[in-house]
């Protein structure tokens, strides 16, 4: 297995936005250590579509360029692939789909990925295969009715090869979640649905790797994650737009805004001092 | 159909066991001789229809053949995003198996009508639609399509009594199923289980010696299109009949063939244009409602006949 830099896959995710002029930016930051564990010290992918390799299915889809940039730097598709990101009859779209080479299972429309991972995990059950299944999910997206009819079904049938990570940023798109929705004590709510669950800092590699380990589980999992939305870049942490004026400061403001010249060289240089 | 179409896949099942069934809990005292047979390969995934497309998406991403089992409006509807970016967006061999055509369900109420089913997930060019006309076709059906590499959708009834006279379980997909040639006269176009009432209303005008066509449709995505232009271009007129809504329906596919191939054949499309007004009845009760009855169909095609004269 090779060790993956987080601050390589923030890197690349700042360079190809920048280069495409999109957002969804503080999203894929946000999940860059979460990515960076799994792809780095946990998934066992001997090649991208080899039968019996864990699978991964990152259910909260807007943040694929962070996938992308982990599959990059782990071999899986070449590192000139990512300058087609957002490109026309692109591979790499803002969503992941299954026609890049390491992509899994498509995603886009949330509440969707969980199912499909549990069918997974039921499917290497069937098959007596070691295999696990990896599904991250974000905070927001456990609005979604369809991801409590799949956190059940799980825990009925004791998917003990199943884990979540609840990326648990407490933004979405309109503001914080307790402004939203509130999902206060979200680690209980799985709990209550029959899951086990730990709470981790998301940006704490060594407590992420011990959080996502094998350990002899009885059932399915759920890793609640705390990140900060545009972690790795102090001004998208802070939800401020530097040069752009017009932009009040908004902790959600990064989950949308493309970067400005003057934003992309001073978060480059943030990374540049990160290693 | 039910019973047929079960008997059917526990065939497939015993040859293949990549074969699985899921059930959204619906299907007591039908189930469980599968169940019962194969269960390691049967989960009842409680009343939960998106989270069980989006099992089967996963276990067919494995290898499996999930075959999704619900009442037609809840296997369609309900979960049809997540057969959109499931089976359809990653092109998995999953089978969503809607149980209760039309009004078979007509005492339930409009919740469970399916009129709208064949319509809404025609709309998916990568899903394969199969709408058996009666029990024979739909154990044929089941056998010439459960090992199809692509996504399938099937909206059955449970009656396993009624036998289309004729038909003798003929299936293919994308083929046009052809009981009567239409020899000039007035082609009736059905599909689904009320084609039997098509099928009585074209022996009444056959007995009124009129000419009369007969044909059904059992698959969209492929549908007959060559098939039913060669069929139409035979009939002076068509009816075509279906306990469907218009949209997207039966009546829609042909006028669709007769538009693009400029067959200039006059259509009557006796379907459903009603929005439910929350009343339900029998089966026969709504077919008469909306014109879907024997007597109905067979006006709508004498009407057509002389407005043709």
């Amino acid at each position: 297995m090779v060790a993956l830099n987080p601050t390589q896959i923030r890197r690349i995710v700042l360079e190809q936005s920048k280069r495409a002029n999109v957002g969804h930016i503080g999203s894929a930051l946000c999940i860059a250590d979460i990515l960076a564990v799994l792809y780095g010290e946990i998934l066992q992918i001997p090649a991208p579509g080899a039968p019996d390799r864990d699978r991964f299915v990152l259910s909260k889809g807007h943040a694929a360029l962070a996938l992308y940039a982990t599959l990059a730097l782990r071999g899986f598709i070449d590192r000139s692939e990512l300058d087609s990101y957002c490109g026309d009859d692109t591979k790499l779209g803002v969503h992941p789909k299954t026609v890049l080479p390491g992509v899994d299972f498509c995603s886009g429309s949330l509440g969707q990925g969980l199912p499909m991972a549990v069918g997974a995990a039921l499917a290497a059950r069937m098959q007596a295969s070691q295999r696990r299944v990896f599904c991250l999910v974000s905070d927001a997206e456990c609005n979604e009715g369809a991801i409590w009819e799949a956190a059940m079904f799980a825990a009925h049938h004791k998917l003990a090869n199943l884990t979540v990570v609840v990326d648990e940023n407490g933004l979405q798109a309109f503001g914080p979640t307790r402004d939203v929705l509130e999902q206060a004590n979200l680690a209980e709510r799985w709990a209550a649905f029959g899951w086990e669950v730990a709470r981790v800092d998301g940006h704490d590699l060594p407590a992420l790797a011990a959080a996502l380990r094998p350990r002899g589980q009885h059932g399915p999992r759920a890793v609640v994650a705390r990140t900060v939305l545009g972690k790795g870049v102090s001004f998208m942490e802070e939800g401020r737009a530097i040069t752009q004026t017009h932009v009040a400061q908004n902790p959600v403001n990064w989950h949308y805004l493309p970067m400005s010249d003057a934003e992309y060289a001073q978060a480059m240089a943030e990374l540049d001092r990160q290693g | 159909m039910r019973r047929a179409f079960l008997t059917a896949l526990a065939e497939v099942a015993a040859r293949d066991p990549r074969v699985v069934l899921l059930t959204g809990d619906l299907g007591y005292m039908a189930l469980e001789p599968f169940r019962d047979r194969f269960p390691d390969r049967f989960f009842n995934a409680g009343v939960a229809e998106q989270n069980m497309v989006g099992v089967a998406t996963g276990l067919a991403e494995a290898g499996f053949i999930p075959f999704a089992y619900s009442i037609a409006t809840f296997a369609s509807l309900r979960p049809f995003e997540f057969v959109r970016n499931g089976p359809v967006l990653h092109r998995l061999p999953v089978r969503v198996v809607g149980m209760g055509m039309g009004f078979e369900y007509g005492p339930q109420g409009p919740t469970h009508h399916a009129c709208e089913d064949v319509g809404v997930m025609r709309t998916l060019p990568g899903l394969t639609v199969v709408v058996p006309a009666d029990h024979a076709q739909a154990a044929a059906a089941l056998h010439a399509t459960w090992n199809l590499d692509r996504p399938v959708y099937y909206s059955l009834g449970k009656d396993d009594r009624t036998t289309l006279p004729g038909l003798n379980g003929r299936f293919g997909v994308g083929a046009l199923q052809v009981l009567r040639p239409a020899d000039g006269g007035v082609g009736v176009i059905a599909m689904g289980s009320v084609a039997a009432e098509a099928a009585a209303a074209a022996d009444t005008l056959a007995g009124e010696g009129r000419p009369v066509g007969l044909a059904v449709v059992s698959t969209f995505n492929p549908a007959p299109v060559d098939e039913l232009a060669q069929f139409l271009g035979r009939c002076a007129a068509a009816v075509t009949v279906e306990a469907h809504v218009v949209a997207g329906g039966l009546g829609a596919q042909v006028a669709e063939v007769i538009a693009e191939r400029g067959l200039g054949c006059p259509l009557r499309i006796q379907a459903i244009r009603r929005s439910p007004d929350g009343r339900s009845g029998s089966q026969a009760a709504l077919w008469r409602k909306h014109g879907l009855d024997r007597d109905s169909v067979a006006a709508a095609a004498r009407e057509l006949a002389t407005a043709r004269s």
